[in-house]
């Protein structure tokens, strides 16, 4: 029918960020072994602590085997044939201020729309920039150093503040924890780093844009925030990739930590290279990320997927202390032959703990888009609490939503409501926007980004117009 | 300005408008009566261009240009508009959004700047005023849990502030007590200009007590069975439909 010629034409935009960066990297030959290990460890100047640590989750990844329970179709993956190290190769001594960034790079950073410059300048916002594997710029740093703020390369951290990453590295997404965790544990390459001293109240958002460049290379970022009692942050990653026609592999993980009292929100602009109209190429986006609550603590997720082949996440909250509370907001986006299962886990321990999901899928060309979330109330949670709410909106015919929804409660005094739709981008509300002189791309954005309004209200304000812009997009050729 | 000359249109393999001519000038009013399922709605939608019809004969201009081969919204951004006969409800996209793409697309066309929002806000404030519509009307979502009466309103809140050359009114009293029509009434006969023209498509005579029409025609079975001024109308309140397929 007319709409899903429509429908199916905005699916045929491409892919804006596509672009490869020529730049010297250094990477190593592909395979996988304990010395690939040593060999990263060593790269990076580790203690042993870190090394020992690796090698026992790298042993133990070897007893495991790849997840098969979502609802996707992945190729099988040969780890011997990616490359688990690849930094661009500079000047011995790392750059430390941007003047000493190769303008090559900064360039890839200004096609991405995101010039650390006027970031600095402009947004307040201090960036983390992790290309491929290192780290290569941090701006604002001094300026957060004044509060006792610690915000860095992972890297860095395990130099400058080796006990903090002794005391919590593995304690939200311990070593053996999947899969994909235990590989990233053991090849991780680099990431961000945060700590937010004692009642501090982070003055500005924190950013890391993650990109990956080198042909074959996977990304395994690892990143920890830490947000110490009564202080509160927000931080904001957002992740593009080139085109290429090989899958590549990004396992990261994210362990967020906040006690009593603290504060952690969470947003994730995700818009990895997703493959062309054939499914051919795209990023795996295999990720775990999951933060604990302390007492009266509160972790908030919120997430724009609009990228990536396959998208395996569910970020989720150990709701340990009493009066904690967790929310997880979400707007997952396929199109052509993209897969997405994602959710979230809500797992309530202490008592008083409250959670809310708010879910909200757009499927679209042949792709498949699945909910899957768990609500877990221990048998100590009293009066715990969750209100559950996922929506589905569906473009054309061919493509398929599915929700799974899973509620586990020992706790009789648990309230627990789950509301779930299922709906079309109608032909009436296309034409009338249309008849008001709204060309049909931005029609089908305005009633997309309706539909998500619930979730991109969260992000923070910035954060939210790239989030719209990226929705539009990303559908664009699905309709016309 | 619409010149519309033996149009023929299918809905699948139904043909629903066996041979229309119609001719709106600039500055007319037009009303447009006919029984249920006579082929109203289908004319208006074809008109502005919804998908699903079939054209198989005839010919549609809008100021000189075939309007057969324009996009629904190049046909809004040159001036026709359509009030909707059910408004559809578009969930999270707020009235302001909405009221001011649609004007922004329409100054796009005429080769303007967007308008400063602080201007929009003003002037949309003022057409509510005359709607006497409440401002928190505009941060409502399009047409969620909109009355009936509100729909329409809302409809004709877009119309006089995007100002069309050519507007058609599809069913516009039809859910309306007497004071909302009265209000609405009058944001048409605002409307109403020498250089431009309007399309009253209705069911019923009692808008046209309040916006007195220049032409009155009868449409049924696919056709205008009869043309004439205002009396017609009046004619056709007494006798019915039935009357006129002499």
């Amino acid at each position: 029918m007319a709409q899903n010629a429509e429908i199916h034409q905005i699916i045929d935009k491409e892919y804006e960020h596509g672009f490869v960066t020529e730049l010297e990297s250094e990477s190593i030959d592909c395979g996988l072994n304990e010395d690939v290990i040593r060999f990263i460890s060593q790269k990076k100047n580790e203690p042993e602590f870190l090394l020992e640590w690796r090698l026992k989750a790298y042993r133990h990844w070897l007893t495991m085997k790849s997840p098969n329970w979502a609802n996707l179709n992945i190729a099988p993956i040969d780890y011997q044939a990616i490359s688990y190290y690849s930094a661009p190769k500079s000047k011995k001594d790392a750059p430390k201020s941007l003047d000493e960034v190769d303008p090559e790079l900064l360039r890839t950073y200004e096609k991405l729309g995101i010039p650390l410059k006027e970031q600095e300048m402009l947004a307040g916002v201090a960036v983390d920039a992790v290309f491929d594997s290192v780290s290569v710029a941090t701006t604002f740093k001094d300026k957060l150093k004044e509060q006792g703020i610690i915000f860095c390369s992972f890297s860095e951290a395990v130099h400058e503040h080796p006990e903090l990453i002794k005391q919590y590295l593995g304690t939200v997404v311990p070593t053996t924890d999947n899969f994909f965790a235990s590989l990233n544990s053991a090849v991780f390459s680099d990431g961000s780093f945060v700590y937010i001293p004692k009642g501090v109240r982070c003055p500005m958002e924190l950013s890391t844009y993650f990109r990956i460049n080198a042909a074959n290379t996977g990304q395994f970022e690892r990143t920890l925030i830490i947000a110490d009692e009564d202080s509160q942050v927000s931080y904001l990653e957002g992740c593009t990739a080139p085109m290429r026609d090989e899958n590549q592999l990004h396992a990261a993980v994210v362990e967020l930590v906040a006690l009593k009292g603290a504060s952690i929100k969470y947003s994730t602009v995700q818009n990895w290279y997703p493959g062309d109209k054939d499914g051919k190429g795209g990023i795996y986006n295999f990720v775990t990320k999951r933060g604990e609550c302390h007492d009266n603590a509160k972790i908030s997720w919120t997430q724009v997927e609009t990228g990536s082949a396959i998208t395996w996440k569910y970020p989720s909250v150990i709701l340990r202390g009493d009066n904690s509370i967790g929310e997880f907001y979400s707007v997952a986006l396929t199109n052509n032959l993209q897969q997405a299962d994602t959710g979230t886990k809500m797992i309530h321990l202490g008592k008083n703990t409250s959670s809310t999901i708010i879910a909200k899928g757009i499927s679209a060309g042949r792709s498949q888009n699945a909910y899957r979330g768990l609500v877990k109330i221990g048998k100590n949670a009293d009066n715990a609490r969750n209100f559950t709410q996922c929506d589905s909106l569906l473009m054309g015919d061919t493509c398929s939503a599915h929700t799974f929804p899973y509620i586990e409660s020992k706790n009789k005094s648990a309230k627990i409501e789950h509301e779930a739709t299922t709906s079309r981008i109608s032909d009436e509300q296309l034409f009338y926007l249309r008849q008001r002189g709204i060309s049909i791309e931005d029609s089908v954005s305005m009633i997309v980004n309706g539909f998500c309004k619930q979730v991109i209200r969260n992000l923070p304000m910035e954060f939210a117009v790239e989030a719209q812009k990226l929705l539009g997009i990303s559908l664009e050729g699905s309709v016309g | 300005m619409l010149k519309i000359e033996n149009l023929q249109v299918n809905v699948g393999d139904k043909n629903i408008l066996q041979g229309i001519d119609l001719e709106v000038k600039a500055g007319e009013v037009h009303a447009i009566m006919g029984p249920n399922g006579s082929g109203k709605s289908t004319l208006s939608n074809v008109i502005a261009g919804k998908d699903g019809y079939d054209i198989t004969q005839g010919k549609m201009t809008f100021l000189n240009q075939d309007l057969t081969t324009l996009e629904p919204e190049d046909r809004a951004r040159k001036g026709l508009f359509l009030s909707f006969q059910y408004p559809v409800e578009i969930p999270g996209v707020s009235n302001i959004y909405l009221l001011k793409a649609a004007l922004n697309a329409k100054r796009a066309e005429d080769g303007l700047d967007e308008i400063d929002a602080f201007d929009f806000l003003q002037l949309v404030k003022s057409k509510m005023a005359e709607l006497k519509m409440d401002e928190d009307f505009l941060y409502r979502d399009i047409n969620s849990g909109f009355s009936g009466g509100e729909k329409k309103r809302n409809e004709i809140l877009q119309m006089s502030l995007l100002e069309p050359k050519l507007a058609i009114l599809d069913e516009t009293d039809s859910g309306l007590d007497i004071d909302a029509l009265k209000i609405v009434a009058e944001g048409i006969n605002r409307l109403r200009s020498a250089d431009k023209g309007i399309i009253l498509v209705t069911h019923y005579q009692r808008l046209l007590d309040y916006v007195q029409p220049d032409f009155v025609h009868v449409l049924a079975k696919g056709k205008i069975q009869k043309s004439g001024d205002k009396s017609l109308a009046l004619t056709l309140e007494k006798s019915g439909y039935a009357g006129i397929n002499d």
